[in-house]
């Protein structure tokens, strides 16, 4: 158990690390999505 | 009413000052956590939170920067991990003097002085080059050269550095550009810049990268790269140090970082349309307004009252919104004017 061989304050910083990771990551590619859905909207609505 | 444990009132500050404190980073590449950490000591928040969140806030642009680049540009991979190790090192000795200071009860009062002196002193600077771009603008006739005499190109490695480096103090390490630095000097000034990151919770670009380029001497292309690339690690390291003690609030990081992400995309594409030199001046006005606003928040708790505290949280968080909304002003008003610039072609 990973518990086991860990202090738990080790293990509890290694979870904020990977943490602060996946919500950069998430927000990286939401961001990414978002941007490439609403590029045709913007220039349809800028055509307009 | 209260979401993820917290007044909506206060998660909209959260996301708004993230918005805003991205905007900051984006447009003048500087600017991340050392408006984070005050903020929440401001807020209340005890000065190893305070530090602890503002090192994860830090982490997480630095890992989004990287993602963008794919790489960090030019970087001296040999010195950039040593260069994690003393900063990790100090990093590490900086929380323990926090969690001393915190123990002894004076460490809000330490980091909040601290925060006076840094905040004034990098709004001292930045006035003072405002002052001297205009002095230029007056002055000029229109030849750059002059401007250039006294410079060193990217290339080139600082006078000062050369001279540091003539001081040969063995183990000396082989720098990629082919100079030699004295690993005391890494350790000396790479430990030097990971205590104050630890010990007041920023994540310290804006000193690690003139220390890499001033003191151990690499080009400024390869100090750029290499301060981003042993900077990232730093920052997961100084998440971790703080996270042991689970002194990192999850939920305002993750507030600030959805804010932020938005806000930093924002702020970079200003830069095309925005001059920096127009609002330098504002950038240093908000820096000394916002050293303001802690020195009265010190105040007040000396004096035992919450009358100042109110006003403390609007001078520093109002004048960071004031200065991300004149830099979007001003880049939707170039983006106005623009197609009505462009003359059509008959």
């Amino acid at each position: 158990m990973i518990e086991s061989a860990m202090e738990p304050g080790i293990l509890q910083g290694l979870v904020f690390v990977g943490a602060i990771l996946a919500i950069a990551v998430l927000l990286y590619v939401g961001y990414a999505v978002l941007e490439r859905v609403a590029e045709p909207i913007i220039s349809f609505l800028t055509d307009a | 009413m209260e979401l993820l444990g917290l007044s909506i009132g206060l998660v909209a500050l959260f996301v708004s000052f993230g918005f805003t404190v991205g905007v900051l980073f984006g447009f003048f590449g500087m600017g991340g956590s050392f408006l984070i950490t005050p903020t929440l000591l401001v807020l209340g928040y005890p000065a190893s939170v305070a530090i602890g969140s503002g090192l994860a806030f830090y982490f997480g642009p630095s890992v989004i920067a990287v993602l963008k680049h794919y790489d960090v540009g030019e970087v001296d991979y040999r010195l950039g991990a040593i260069l994690f190790v003393v900063l990790s090192l100090g990093i590490e000795i900086g929380s323990r003097l926090i969690f001393g200071l915190e123990s002894l009860g004076v460490a809000d009062l330490v980091t909040g002085v601290a925060y006076v002196l840094l905040l004034g002193g990098i709004g001292a600077l930045f006035l003072q080059r405002a002052r001297s771009l205009s002095d230029d603008d007056e002055g000029s006739n229109g030849d750059d050269a002059a401007d250039d005499a006294g410079g060193v190109s990217d290339e080139e490695i600082p006078p000062i550095a050369r001279r540091i480096q003539s001081y040969r103090v063995p183990p000396m390490i082989a720098l990629s550009s082919g100079g030699r630095a004295s690993l005391w000097t890494i350790g000396g000034a790479g430990g030097t810049v990971g205590v104050i990151s630890g010990l007041i919770g920023v994540g310290g670009g804006f000193i690690r990268m003139p220390t890499i380029y001033y003191i151990i001497g690499t080009p400024l292309t390869a100090a750029v790269g290499t301060s981003l690339f042993a900077g990232l690690f730093a920052g997961a390291y100084g998440t971790f140090a703080y996270g042991t003690a689970g002194s990192v609030d999850l939920t305002v990081v993750g507030l600030l970082l959805f804010g932020s992400a938005l806000g930093a995309r924002l702020g970079s594409a200003a830069t095309t349309s925005v001059d920096e030199n127009d609002v330098i001046v504002y950038f240093g006005l908000m820096m000394v307004i916002a050293s303001v606003g802690i020195a009265l928040r010190e105040l007040a708790t000396w004096l035992g009252t919450d009358a100042l505290d109110l006003l403390s949280v609007f001078l520093l968080v109002g004048s960071s919104f004031v200065l991300g909304l004149l830099i979007l002003y001003k880049a939707a008003e170039a983006a106005r004017a623009s197609p009505r610039a462009e003359p059509v072609p008959e």
